[in-house]
């Protein structure tokens, strides 16, 4: 089932540094799909996109329909409150809020005037417990979140994320910063939540986008060149640029 | 809920945007209430009057000239003492001086800037003024330069407050380009890194000449209170008034509404003009710098 | 290279570099001076009764206390206006503004405002609050006026101390869901806090020791009593040591010391509170 689909996206910025070129995709629920590339292509843009965090910033222009379950999220009418919950984000850099671990987790649902304690202590478990956190700071929710190590932190802001209990989970290069070790475990985190939520990943190598896609889409200065199922496009690009891309002709 | 989350979102983004359009009303508002109760002067006082050189309100003499010689004499002489020891001190600051006396030095001259001005006018008649009637061997010791001496005192923390940040501000790697090509640490400053800082300093200067020509407490307690024009050399040593001092002095003493009044208010105005002046001189200063290194990074 | 002109740019360089370091002190010793000499001179005056008495005999004795208590209802009058008005303008500038000709034309009347001579501000506060709007020489038009001189300090300081507090917050916040507001109350206003007390406490220093802006819209020569209502005029401590230095024939000169000892306490008080925010905060932040 298709979870999102975007048709004829098009964005261009003031500068017109990055844009997206009439990007037409379907993301399936329940998948890791990836959107790889140079710098520049536009992932990041797109991605943004899909909570509307883009609102934050300038844009020149943007056209075109992202759908999500059937509802076109870029309408101007859409509650982008909600649409953020149901959709949220992790960034390349880990960036913990200036509070406790617990801080971190519960910020989302106090937002959303959430109060009681019960939902609040569920949520920070569930949470810390699906980043595979949990072990690490179970003892410790109420120290300051900056104490923790990189990739604790970068776990940390998937937890907030989970504790708001999203349908989709956007991730942009979440790796970057992040050792050997720490990226196997998100990355292992990734593989286990794909089975409830439907996840888009912006990874930080051509390597990593193999390893973790189900669907894999590749982006080349605004434009969508290939979209296929992981292991086809790795092995079997239809397009030579696709090809040259990954065998690092290019980059 | 979610209703009313939006509404009060609503109401907090007009109340916050309303307190920030507070500062344009007021300076309109400033404006507009100097206009009102100055302008009405230049109906009742002839302009060629009001330009003449006797100040004597009680027998309706409304020569502003005095008073404008007089603020003129004290600044220039403040910015004459001012401009070389600010500057001199925030190149020492931010140049010469190890960090730890730099940490230590700089409050402290900004709190001099903190001092209320009526406290140094205190000291000015208490020490100052005998001490220059004594040393110079004048009638009386309040005097134009005892307030420049002190409205100097009070530019100083200006000047060294913003010079510093702008020597601050310029890049370590220009610094380290002129000493690599053998230039000593004296001819850096000179050449490179005082130069580099130029609008900055500019606009340290400014602002600390808006500072003394606004100043008032201080200068209306040292300077002899004379409305006679200032414009021989001379006169620095003689009792003189300014536009600030004039309207502090005087104008608990009039009836409001009065051509008296009026005549206040418009030096007011005058002095408003002249701030506006400075600062928009300053901050353009300022902002053409700005304009100049972004054409130069990109 | 010619071994003269290497002389001559060392010898230039010493000579540059102590004359500049000279100026240095020239500057810095008087500033010592000036409050060694206060301190001294006025902490003898200093006693209980100085500072808890009404004045006596034409003010040549007894205490100073209506001047203190003045000052201090000006300075929180002050606060109780140009503090929610400051912080506000600011978060307008910090978080919601674009850069557009309004913005612009904001900031350039910020900075003019901070540059009108404080004999202005007191011309316009006779003006506006006392004439116009009929609030009479009282506590409450004083009041008015030091807040509107006061506001620039506390916009320009407030707005730093927001800006500095990073971009990345607001985009999480936003991310999780957050508003505008909730991201501002939550997690900018908080962070920014002590940046912006720094700046309340300057302006409001700023506010306590000055004179001319309240010469005729608030400030009287003596009272013999408290003021009562924010509509009574009030003694102030600038004003009262204008009035005693100048004013007033036969003052006894351990009295005006103690008076500008007492300001320059109640002004630096300030200052110092303000430091220590500022450096505590800075130690203790997470980012």
């Amino acid at each position: 089932m298709d979870k999102i689909v975007i048709e004829h996206l098009t964005l261009t910025y003031p500068s017109g540094t990055e844009s997206l070129k009439d990007i037409n995709l379907k993301i399936p629920a329940n998948a890791i799909t990836v959107l790889f590339g140079p710098a520049g292509g536009g992932k990041s843009s797109l991605l943004r996109c899909l909570n509307r965090l883009n609102d934050l910033v300038q844009i020149q222009t943007l056209t075109g329909s992202i759908f999500l379950d059937g509802e076109n999220i870029l309408d101007p009418k859409m509650d982008v409150i909600a649409l953020r919950r149901r959709v949220g984000i992790v960034f390349a850099r880990p960036v913990v809020l200036p509070t406790s671990i617990r801080g971190n987790l519960t910020y989302g649902l106090e937002l959303a005037n959430e109060k009681r304690k019960s939902r609040l202590d569920e949520a920070v478990e569930r949470g810390l417990k699906l980043s595979a956190l949990w072990d690490e700071v179970k003892n410790r929710l109420d120290d300051p979140a900056i104490a923790l190590s990189g990739g604790q932190q970068q776990r940390l802001c998937l937890a907030r994320v989970l504790a708001n209990q999203p349908e989709v989970i956007l991730l942009d290069e979440p790796t970057s910063g992040l050792d050997p070790i720490s990226t196997g475990k998100v990355e292992a985190a990734l593989q286990e939540l794909k089975k409830d939520y439907t996840i888009i990943l912006v990874p930080h190598s051509v390597q990593q986008a193999a390893r973790t896609s189900d669907y894999a889409a590749f982006f080349l200065q605004g434009e969508l060149v290939e979209y296929a199922q992981g292991k086809d496009l790795f092995t079997h690009p239809k397009i030579k640029r696709t090809e040259d891309y990954i065998e690092g002709r290019f980059g | 809920m979610k209703r009313s989350l939006s509404w009060s979102e609503t109401l907090i983004t007009a109340v916050v945007k309303t307190c920030g359009y507070s500062a344009v009303v007021f300076v309109l508002l400033i404006f507009f209430f100097l206009l009102r109760e100055g302008v009405p002067a230049l109906g009742e006082v002839k302009l060629s009057e009001l330009l003449s050189t006797r100040w004597y309100p009680i027998e309706n003499h409304f020569g502003i000239l005095p008073l404008i010689t007089g603020s003129i004499i004290v600044t220039l002489g403040a910015m004459l003492i001012a401009a070389p020891f600010g500057i001199g001190t925030a190149v020492f600051l931010s140049e010469i001086s190890p960090r730890w006396l730099r940490e230590i030095l700089k409050p402290l001259v900004e709190l001099l800037g903190g001092l209320p001005s009526v406290v140094l006018g205190f000291l000015g008649i208490l020490i100052l003024a005998p001490f220059l009637r004594t040393f110079l061997n004048l009638p009386t010791g309040l005097t134009a330069l005892a307030g420049a001496l002190l409205l100097g005192g009070i530019a100083v923390p200006t000047i060294v407050s913003i010079a510093e940040d702008a020597l601050d501000a310029v890049p370590q790697s220009y610094r380290e380009g002129a000493l690599a090509l053998g230039a000593t640490k004296w001819q850096t400053i000179w050449r490179v890194t005082l130069p580099a800082a130029r609008s900055g300093v500019l606009t340290a200067l400014m602002l600390g000449i808006g500072r003394t020509i606004g100043e008032t407490m201080a200068v209306m307690m040292v300077t002899g209170n004379a409305p006679v024009m200032a414009i021989k050399l001379s006169s620095i040593l003689a009792p003189v008034r300014t536009m600030t001092a004039t309207i502090a002095a005087e104008m608990g003493e009039v009836a409001n509404g009065s051509t008296y009044y009026h005549v206040l208010f418009f030096i007011g105005l005058v002095l408003f003009v002249i701030s506006l002046a400075v600062n928009i001189i300053a901050s353009s200063v300022v902002f053409r710098s700005k304009t100049r290194a972004e054409r130069v990074l990109s | 290279m010619n071994r003269r002109i290497i002389f001559d740019r060392f010898l230039i360089q010493r000579f540059g570099i102590s004359l500049l370091t000279l100026v240095a002190f020239l500057t810095v010793i008087p500033i010592i001076a000036v409050f060694a000499y206060i301190i001294s001179k006025g902490a003898p005056a200093l006693s209980w009764q100085f500072l808890s008495a009404m004045p006596s005999d034409g003010m040549r004795a007894g205490g100073i206390l209506p001047a203190i208590v003045g000052t201090f209802y000006l300075t929180l009058g002050t606060a109780i206006i140009s503090v929610p008005l400051g912080i506000a303008a600011a978060i307008y500038l910090a978080e919601y503004a674009s850069e557009n000709w309004l913005t612009r034309l904001i900031r350039i009347a910020i900075i003019n405002l901070a540059g009108i001579p404080s004999v202005v501000y007191g011309l316009f506060g006779l003006g506006l609050f006392v004439l116009f709007l009929k609030f009479g020489t009282s506590i409450l038009a004083a009041s008015l006026t030091l807040s509107i001189m006061t506001l620039p300090v506390i916009i320009s300081a407030s707005e730093e101390a927001l800006r500095t507090v990073p971009q990345a917050f607001r985009t999480v916040s936003i991310s999780l869901g957050g508003t505008r507001w909730q991201t501002i109350r939550k997690i900018i206003l908080p962070q920014a806090l002590p940046g912006i007390i720094t700046g309340v406490i300057l302006g409001l220093e700023r506010a306590a020791g000055e004179t001319a802006p309240i010469l005729f819209t608030g400030a009287a020569f003596f009272l013999p009593h408290l003021p009562n209502s924010p509509l009574d005029a009030t003694m102030a401590l600038p004003y009262h040591l204008f009035v005693i230095s100048t004013q007033v024939p036969g003052m006894p000169i351990q009295i005006q010391y103690g008076t500008a000892l007492v300001l320059i306490i109640f002004v630096l008080g300030m200052n110092v509170t303000a430091t220590i925010i500022r450096s505590r905060a800075r130690a203790r932040r997470q980012w």
